[in-house]
Order: C-alpha cells, then sequence, then structure tokens
C-alpha cells in the first residue's frame, strides 16, 4: 500500500516533465516506460523518432512535432476551402497531402442536386469533420455543432501542430481570446483559423493574440501570460 | 605530419560549420548548412499529393531530392539548370537519406527536398546531405535518426578531412582522392558511399574511421541547431 502511494507522487512530478529531441536520441533508460507517438524501443532505451517535445505522462514516452504540414486524423475538425463542385457533393482543400469530401448526404439539411452551389460555391469556406481517413483522401461531414459555412470575417493559417497550444485545455485559451476581443473564433485542426468580430480592430487583435500564443512552444502557465498581454494591448 | 594544409588545420579537423533551421519561410521545413565557404540550403515540402499520378505508389510515400548549384555559387558562372552532375548527385542524396525515413505512414504522397547551393568550395554534396537532413527533421516527418555526412580527402599519402576547393586541386605526387560518405548518426551505418581517386584498401579503413569521427562533430552541430530553434522561439 505505501509503495503504491510512493509511486503515484512519482508519477506527479514527472507529468511536467518536457524536453526537445532530435530524431534518433534517447529520451529514458529502462523497461518501465512505454513508447507512445513519435517513440520507438531499442532494447534498453526509448528512442525518439522526430523531432519535437518529449513528454513523459507516467509511464508512456510521447513525442509531440512541432512544426510540418497537417496530417489528417479521425474526429479532427478542420477548416476548408471548395475546390470543386461535383454531382454527388464537395472536394475540399484541407491544407493536406490529400483532398477532403464532403458528400451530399453528409449535410444536415436537405439540398437540392441541382443547385448544389448555392450551399457552397467554389471558393467558399467550410468548418467540416473528418470522419474517415482513406489513403487518396479523407471524408468530412457537417454532421456537429458548429460546423459549416464560414461567412464574413477573415482567415488564416498557424503551424498546425500549435493548435492544441491555442485551444488549451479544455478550450481555456481560446476561451479567454474570445472573451477580450468579443470575436467569433473557429480553430481547425489543420491550422486554419477563422476570425469574426464587429470590428476590424478586434480581429486584427484577436490574430495577434493568437499568434502570440503560437509562437510560445516552451512556456508554462500561458493563460496568465495572455492575460498580461491583453492589459499590454490594449 | 608531413604534409601542410594550406589553411593551416590539422589532418582531422573540419571545417568551422555553422547550421540554422527554419531558413524559408514558405517550406514546411528549411535548414542552411556551411563547411567554411560551402554553404547549402534546403527546403522541404510535403507531404503532398505526387504528381505525375503514375508515380504514385500506395504502398509507401516517395523521396524526392534536387540538388542544384546555383549560376553565382562557384567563380566561372554556372550554367543555370540541372546537368549530368546534378542529377547524379540528387539521386545519391536521395540515396543517402531514405534508409532513416519512415514514409509508409503517408501512401500516394512525395515528400520535395530541393538543396540549393548557394556558395561552393567543395564538399557541396556532403552539405547538402547535412542540410537535407536537418530539413527533414524540421518538416516533422518520422525519422529514425539523423544523416551526417562528411568528406574525407587524400593529399598524396596523407589522409585529411573534409577537403577545401583548393586542397582538391592538389597535384603532386599521387594527388588528391575525394571519399565523401554519410553516416546515420547513432549506428555504424553508412548510407553514401563515393570515390574519386585512388586508395588502397588498408587506408580504406582508416578513411572510415577518421570519416566516423567526423561525424560526431556534425551531429552534434546539427542537434544545437535543431535544439535552438526551438529555444529561440521559446525567448522571444
Amino acid at each position: 500500500m505505501t509503495r503504491q502511494t510512493e509511486e503515484k507522487i512519482e508519477v506527479v512530478s514527472e507529468k511536467s516533465e518536457r524536453k526537445v529531441v532530435v530524431p534518433g536520441e534517447v529520451i529514458v533508460v529502462g523497461d518501465d516506460y512505454l513508447p507512445g507517438e513519435g517513440a520507438r524501443r531499442e532494447g534498453e532505451k526509448v528512442v525518439s523518432s522526430r523531432f519535437g517535445l518529449a513528454e513523459i505522462v507516467g509511464r508512456v514516452i510521447r513525442v509531440l512535432s512541432l512544426f510540418g504540414t497537417f496530417i489528417p486524423r479521425r474526429g479532427n475538425v478542420i477548416i476548408g476551402r471548395v475546390t470543386d463542385v461535383t454531382f454527388r457533393g464537395w472536394v475540399v482543400d484541407v491544407d493536406a497531402a490529400a483532398a477532403g469530401f464532403l458528400a451530399l448526404d453528409e449535410c444536415p439539411r436537405f439540398i437540392n442536386p441541382d443547385e448544389m452551389d448555392r450551399f457552397l460555391a467554389i471558393g467558399d469556406i467550410v468548418s467540416a469533420k473528418i470522419w474517415n481517413v482513406k489513403t487518396k483522401g479523407c471524408d468530412l461531414t457537417l454532421d456537429g455543432k458548429g460546423l459549416g459555412k464560414l461567412e464574413g470575417g477573415f482567415i488564416f493559417r498557424i503551424i498546425p501542430s500549435r493548435v492544441p497550444r491555442v485551444i488549451g485545455r479544455e478550450g481555456s485559451m481560446v476561451g479567454l481570446i474570445k472573451e477580450k476581443t468579443g470575436c467569433q473564433i473557429t480553430i481547425g485542426q489543420n491550422g486554419w483559423i477563422w476570425v469574426k468580430g464587429n470590428t476590424t480592430d478586434a480581429e486584427i487583435r484577436a490574430r495577434k493574440a493568437i499568434e502570440f500564443v503560437a509562437e510560445k512552444v516552451l512556456v508554462e502557465g500561458l493563460t496568465e501570460k495572455m492575460e498580461a498581454w491583453f492589459e499590454k494591448n490594449k | 605530419m608531413a604534409h601542410k594544409r594550406p589553411d593551416g588545420r590539422k589532418s582531422d579537423e573540419l571545417r568551422k560549420m555553422s547550421a540554422k533551421v527554419g531558413v524559408v519561410p514558405n517550406a514546411d521545413g528549411s535548414a542552411m548548412f556551411a563547411f567554411g565557404d560551402t554553404i547549402a540550403i534546403a527546403a522541404v515540402y510535403g507531404p503532398r499529393l505526387l504528381h505525375p499520378q503514375h508515380m504514385q505508389d500506395p504502398s509507401t510515400g516517395i523521396l524526392r531530392c534536387n540538388y542544384d548549384l546555383l549560376s553565382f555559387s562557384v567563380s566561372d558562372r554556372k550554367k543555370p539548370g540541372p546537368n549530368r552532375r546534378a542529377q547524379e548527385i540528387s539521386k545519391v542524396t536521395e540515396w543517402a537519406l531514405l534508409p532513416v525515413l519512415e514514409l509508409k505512414e503517408f501512401p500516394n504522397t512525395v515528400i520535395d527536398v530541393q538543396i540549393y547551393i548557394i556558395q561552393a568550395d567543395a564538399g557541396t554534396r556532403t552539405a547538402g546531405i547535412n542540410a537535407a537532413s536537418l530539413a527533414l527533421a524540421h518538416a516533422g516527418i518520422p525519422m529514425k535518426d539523423l544523416v551526417c555526412s562528411v568528406a574525407v580527402g587524400k593529399q598524396d599519402k596523407e589522409l585529411v578531412v573534409d577537403l577545401s576547393k583548393e586542397e582538391e586541386d592538389f597535384e603532386e605526387g599521387e594527388g588528391a582522392t575525394d571519399f565523401p560518405i554519410a553516416k546515420i548518426a547513432n549506428k555504424d551505418a553508412y548510407t553514401l558511399v563515393q570515390m574519386d581517386g585512388k586508395m588502397s584498401p588498408d587506408l580504406m579503413a582508416e578513411a572510415l574511421a577518421l570519416a566516423s569521427k567526423a561525424c560526431e562533430k556534425v551531429y552534434e552541430v546539427q542537434k544545437k541547431a535543431l535544439k535552438d530553434e526551438v529555444e529561440r522561439e521559446a525567448k522571444e
């Protein structure tokens, strides 16, 4: 029983352990650890398979990438641009290796197949969820809260791997930015961000705030820093 | 040490190296690597959809390298565009990097690596491979390890590391030999071994040992460049 408590304390203290690793670098030595995403085991050692931040959570070791393109995963909400209207759906550029396809059946309301471009035309921006990833693209759906065509405002792009930082724990960071600027913000996992506010100044302020967060990869206690930033940039 | 090198280096001493990551803002990953006056820039794009479509491989992603010696990089203007030499170096660079990449996760896609030599003073392919390896890591592509590359040379009968252009043109005695190699950083495995000149088999083993030692120094520079990029962002 006592041993168990001891172990628990250890796990808590290990939780904040993060370090920058390069491919092939030994992260930890020991049989207790489990290599997760971006890590692999080589005999006694756990070795990194990519350049990024190694994170030790309990026994699991993951390496989170900090740069690079978006790799679609099931369940990701993305923002994309319609590039083609076909007879059964829309082809959407999701800023990944392969295009996304939004089938007509995946729209929440009835759309007349003869007038599909009334709903989404070429060049329109849409937020959608990936429900299936195939080798030659991914399937999108509009079935979900807040998904659909995005009108007004503007979009810009950040490095996709910084998106979790911008969203924050349970949306705390984006919630703070929304509250301080009064803008509507939709963040796609592919790094595209849509901002719409009452004034252009508010929109630009929101964009600057998001870019500020996206730059800070190693900083702890970012929410407090963000509040200070808003004080400074009124 | 009978032979004296023109720039006064020791036989196992490399030229001053410098490396920087994130030099091309529009690329997914990029890096600069320099051996003295030889400067290479590499930019990585992808994984992205591969065109022409018939080149697509449904079982794995592919790597496509393009090495280019820019027209102003040498003292006599080089005619711009690809030539036989550039094609060969592009291909061997591809082969040097492929063993460390894990491209099975990205079927039907391509990773494009553009390598530009903006200043040439011998050892351009090795500088190019070092830069490309950094740029691929920077682009977040899954890799087993980094690739380090360096050239070992021979001046008459003396082995030296990292030849400069002046040393490459050495003509006394047996003349100069250029022996560029690339090594997987934490493994005793070589991904590029070329040779221009002549070398006896027993000297070859010695040359490889010299190269592995030099590669360790290259690896330290590469590692520092990658880590500095994250720390620089954190500081700003």
